[in-house]
């Protein structure tokens, strides 16, 4: 757009300071890592230091609180891909009032605040006598990650071409096989996004772990209470930490889309 | 139904039934209606539950009623999360047109991916961020004394001001994605014929942009309000001895008096007032839900 030359400028200014806006406390919450300071700060410094990474690797409750983190969000994720998945399908071949109906129960976990899940959650299992701890926050996630996994594969099963399942069927292919071979390998981006979003999803709640965890410790809950007892930096190595793990994962994928794009571009010349 | 028996066969289908079946009974319908039947109960001690004394009452609605401090600190959040949703779309808006319009396409990616770090990051960490910023001899005031733009240091984290700028800072990208979806689903000839026919640029906006971008605000404003609204970590951590959120409130009455009933009629509360704020903009901005829900 011609007339909007001169006020690109503006916008690229703009640009500018939103991502230092987004950024600079991540890098200010990081560089107070190595700061040889008692409260995580960058200001004053006082000096280079390990020993806040250190401190952190010799603490057990941050190992046992990474290791219930890790076992809650792989239990998430295997219980609510097939419920997001076959809720999808089923949803899909329904239509009218039901399906409405049906749409808005699933999509309400989402637009539910989490302390509600949570609370929901352990009273009702509490009435099952089932107690409260990590497998009751799996349940709670699950409600809520479940929805998002409908949502990508409901998206993704409307460029599905049904014909090919009706043609697998009256070419003798049995309905597992249909599913297993056809279906299924069409499904597998939005299976894939919905697994890796619901991992980071779970990594990530505090809400609902909060009221169902019982006693146990997951990495958010570990990091909140540290901050409200007693902080030190070893919480802004643990911070830098999963940071430099979230962007590595995100340059290897970024270096591997660019590589599949340049790929796919030679390979149509 | 029958098409589902026809293509996968009766194993199948009743295996995709079960596992929906379960997810929206016991997970999702089932404990709202017990959290909803709960909140009547009185809170007794273990040996008197279903004995004489328990049965339904609107009691633990009456205690918040009866609350002048309880109704205020509703109130108040209510308020604060409007005005965060508010201060998110307007921060959010210009970016999300220069990336949909303006923004080198082939720089894209790389801007996406810088725009999704801090979202991967946590929460608790992006409130812990500012937590650390906003200290009286943090960095902020450290940057501000030296550049001689104030004198003494500032006491950010007064009254809501620091939540304010928690609540922003850790939601307004769920502001500008929706938002970003939404215009860059609209065809740039559209603007451009605006702009020919001799538009101004804010007319163009008023009346070309925004009401094709009704679906990514009414999306964007219904996660951060109710995000905001359910917020346990940022008002916590940033908190002053004047800034009390209801979820706090919520927390209290679960876990300090252990009263489990009170706290099922404090949450279906919030639940009620994130139901209500949904269907208003579903009303307001004429979308439907699953345009809220992309």
């Amino acid at each position: 757009m011609k007339s909007t030359r001169k006020s690109d400028w503006l916008f690229h200014f703009y640009l500018v300071i939103f991502l230092l806006y987004l950024l600079l406390p991540l890098v200010v919450m990081g560089g107070a890592a190595f700061n040889d300071s008692r409260f995580p700060s960058i200001y004053p410094w006082v000096g280079w230091t390990d020993r806040w990474f250190i401190e952190l690797w010799n603490d057990q409750r941050m190992w046992t609180a990474l290791r219930n983190t890790v076992i809650v969000a792989v239990a998430v994720v295997v219980i609510s891909v097939p419920i997001g998945t076959a809720a999808a399908i089923l949803i899909n071949s329904i239509a009218g009032g039901a399906r409405s109906f049906l749409y808005a129960l699933m999509v309400a976990p989402i637009l539910t605040p989490g302390a509600v899940i949570g609370i929901s959650t352990l009273l009702f299992w509490n009435e099952l006598s089932v107690p409260a701890g990590l497998h009751l926050s799996v349940l709670g996630q699950v409600s809520y990650i479940a929805a998002f996994v409908m949502l990508l594969v409901l998206a993704r099963l409307q460029s599905f071409d049904r014909g090919l399942e009706e043609a697998a069927l009256d070419l003798g292919a049995s309905h597992g096989q249909v599913l297993r071979r056809i279906l299924l390998p069409h499904l597998y981006p939005a299976i894939g996004a919905g697994a890796a979003i619901g991992f980071f999803q779970s990594i990530e709640n505090f809400n609902v772990t909060l009221f169902t965890r019982g006693t146990y410790d997951t990495l958010t809950v570990y990091v909140f209470s540290k901050v409200r007892t007693g902080i030190t930096p070893t919480i802004n190595a643990l911070a830098l930490i999963m940071i430099a793990v979230t962007l590595l994962g995100a340059v290897i994928y970024e270096v591997r889309r660019r590589r599949l794009v340049s790929a796919e571009m030679s390979a149509g010349r | 139904m029958k098409d589902l028996l026809n293509r996968y066969g009766v194993t199948l289908t009743t295996i995709f039934v079960a596992l929906t079946t379960f997810w929206l009974a016991m997970l999702v319908v089932l404990p709202n209606l017990y959290l909803f039947e709960n909140s009547f109960r009185p809170y007794l001690p273990v040996a008197e539950i279903g004995g004489p004394k328990d049965v339904y009452s609107l009691n633990n609605y009456l205690t918040f009623f009866q609350s002048p401090i309880h109704i205020s600190v509703f109130v108040w959040t209510i308020l604060y999360s409007s005005l965060v949703t508010l201060i998110c779309f307007a921060v959010a808006y210009p970016m999300a047109y220069y990336l949909a319009k303006v923004a080198n396409r082939r720089l894209l990616p790389t801007l996406f991916l810088l725009l999704f770090v801090p979202l991967w990051v946590s929460e608790v960490l992006r409130s812990f961020a500012w937590f650390i910023i906003l200290a009286l001899k943090g960095p902020l005031n450290f940057l501000l004394l030296g550049s001689g733009l104030i004198d003494a240091p500032v006491r950010w984290v007064t009254g809501y001001r620091g939540v304010m700028i928690g609540l922003v800072y850790t939601y307004v990208l769920f502001m500008l994605f929706p938002l970003y979806n939404a215009i860059s689903s609209l065809d740039t000839n559209q603007i451009e014929a605006a702009e020919d026919l001799g538009a101004p640029w804010w007319r163009i906006h008023w009346r070309v942009i925004l009401p094709h971008a009704k679906p990514g605000i009414a999306s964007g404003s219904v996660m951060v309000f109710m995000l905001s609204v359910g917020s346990i970590l940022v008002p916590t951590l940033l908190a002053s001895t004047t800034s009390r959120w209801f979820t706090e409130i919520i927390q209290q009455w679960m876990f300090e008096s252990q009263d489990w009933n009170t706290g099922s009629a404090y949450a279906f509360l919030l639940l009620i007032l994130c139901t209500v704020f949904v269907s208003l903009v579903m009303r307001v901005f004429r979308v439907s839900l699953s345009d809220i829900a992309k």
